[in-house]
């Protein structure tokens, strides 16, 4: 029984350190974010979040794309195969189209974006801890979450975003392909019914969910980095670790997300 | 006068005490080298007197300031007077030689970027690496990576020079030369020297004064003559190179066979 109570109190302390953790490298980060920013913050950390937003941004948009591109597919085909039974084959136009720019594809790029640059700044941060080269930024009178952190921080609160919206519209396009070739809807009119169908609420709800997977997503990576201990074994169970982690985080949020957006939402 | 002062200083990881109440004084100008076998907890020490880790009790003042009490303005202000080469040199690896030495010119000065690249080129001309700037750290080899940290280190003038382990993993040429430059840098620029090491060679040609630690307490504070003339039992054993007790070769061989035989032994 004491084991037991042991147990559960351990992993109760080790959730809410993990919890405390994040919750001030978030403050933190979040004072550092100025530095980061043109004009008024410091050029080098400007310089660096552009660095940061072609490595998260520009390199993973044509893997989103073809993601979003199959799952539009799949979404189409899939919606196409049970409407067609009630003779319904246009809603598929509103399902994809809704069902995109509200969670597929805010999802799917968090998805990505964790995989893709969770890890690597887990890894690269992990790395930078096991050389000395976080205690060295310290010595040198550098804060290492505005050196590390912030400016990918920045460049991920920008790019998430911009491959949110990428990937609604890979996602809508395979939708209208799709359309075309099973119902022959021209594209144009595919558009027009897509425009029709969802709204600028929509929209916005999708891109706040980026917002707020890009956090989870660069603080879970980032947190699994400084937290690294010992040598390189260490450093790969903290990408994993990582990419676990701020994939569930992603998932649970956007739970919450929907739920929220699901009851203040007119009906 | 001295420009750090230690007192009481207590260090406990898990409950395991690693410092026990440590008092030292090292005054401005000189070289102090911080002696000990592994574990002894001169690392230890050494990331007290820069601020890295929290103290259990006791107070560090660098400067006239107690790191371990100080606010985060004021532990900037004293690391910008304080130069540390670490054991790896800690050399961040995304930038070259040259940025690496670079990097605290630019971000904590307002010199012209003339200055700095001319400042820079000295730096590494006094350890000897004045073309090698334009080199990343992985393609320098092991006493060249230690030469461009101390060329990052002195960067900033400091007031207090950190080696760790300045000759660890090198040949005893490579460490002699290190050693040759860490007495040049101290003529030329009046610095205050500390040295945490292991290698007796090196220890009794740079220092002036001595520490000599063992399982967190120092054994004794003398200058180099103090030390070498020493009786106490553990600096004789540590100077001699005495092993500790271990098991004789017979009694190891009786207790391979006995767990060969598949019964308990004392290994």
């Amino acid at each position: 029984m004491t084991t037991l109570t042991e147990s559960v109190g351990r992993k109760t302390l080790t959730y809410l350190d993990y919890v405390g953790g994040l919750s001030s490298q978030l403050w933190a980060a979040f004072r550092a974010l100025g530095a980061s920013l043109p004009i008024v913050g410091n050029r080098y950390r400007w310089r660096a979040s552009v660095d940061q937003m072609l490595q998260i941004g520009v390199s993973a948009l044509p893997m989103v794309g073809l993601m979003a591109m199959c799952s539009g597919f799949i979404l189409a085909m899939q919606g196409a195969s049970e409407l067609r039974r009630f003779g319904a084959v246009h809603y598929v136009i509103d399902l994809v189209a809704v069902g995109f720019t509200r969670e597929m594809g805010p999802l799917l790029t968090a998805i990505a974006v964790s995989g893709r640059s969770g890890s690597a700044f887990a890894a690269e941060i992990g790395t930078m801890s096991v050389t000395e080269e976080i205690d060295a930024l310290r010595v040198m009178a550098f804060e290492p979450v505005e050196f590390v952190l912030a400016p990918k921080y920045l460049a991920a609160l920008i790019m998430v975003p911009c491959l949110t919206i990428a990937s609604n519209v890979c996602g809508i396009l395979a939708g209208g392909i799709f359309m075309f070739f099973s119902t022959h809807l021209s594209l144009g009119l595919y558009l027009h019914y897509v425009l029709t169908s969802i709204q600028l609420r929509d929209v916005i709800s999708g891109l706040i969910k980026s917002l707020a997977f890009a956090t989870i997503i660069v603080h879970v990576g980032c947190l699994e980095g400084f937290r690294v201990h010992g040598g390189p074994d260490a450093v790969g169970r903290s990408t994993t670790t990582a990419v676990v982690k701020s994939t569930f985080l992603v998932i649970v949020a956007d739970v919450i997300f929907t739920a929220i957006f699901y009851f203040t939402g007119k009906h | 006068m001295a420009i750090i002062s230690i007192r009481d200083l207590v260090v406990e990881y898990d409950g395991r005490r690693v410092l026990d109440g440590l008092n030292l004084e090292i005054e401005a100008g000189e070289t102090m080298v911080l002696l000990g076998g592994s574990g002894s907890g001169k690392s230890t020490l050494l990331r007290q007197i820069l601020g890295l880790e929290r103290a259990r009790s006791g107070t560090v003042f660098v400067k006239g300031i107690d790191i371990t009490r100080c606010s985060q303005v004021e532990l900037r202000w004293v690391r910008r007077s304080i130069g540390v080469a670490f054991q790896s040199g800690a050399l961040f690896n995304s930038l070259s030689v040259k940025d690496n030495v670079a990097l605290a010119l630019r971000e904590h000065t307002a010199l012209a970027p003339s200055i700095i690249d001319l400042m820079v080129w000295m730096n590494l001309a006094a350890v000897g690496l004045a073309e090698f700037g334009h080199l990343h750290p992985q393609e320098l080899s092991g006493g060249m990576k230690k030469r461009a940290a101390v060329a990052r280190a002195i960067a900033l003038d400091p007031e207090i020079l950190v080696f760790d382990e300045p000759s660890a993993g090198l040949d005893p040429i490579v460490a002699a030369e290190l050693d040759e430059l860490i007495l040049l840098l101290k003529k030329a620029f009046q610095m205050t020297v500390i040295v945490v090491t292991h290698e007796l060679s090196s220890a009794f040609r740079i220092a002036d004064r001595i520490g000599m630690l063992y399982k967190g307490t120092f054994l004794a504070v003398g200058t180099k003559d103090e030390i070498k003339n020493s009786q106490n039992p553990r600096i004789r054993q540590f100077l001699d190179r005495v092993p500790d007790k271990m098991g004789k070769p017979s009694e190891v061989a009786a207790s391979f066979e006995k767990y060969l035989r598949g019964e308990e032994t004392n290994l």
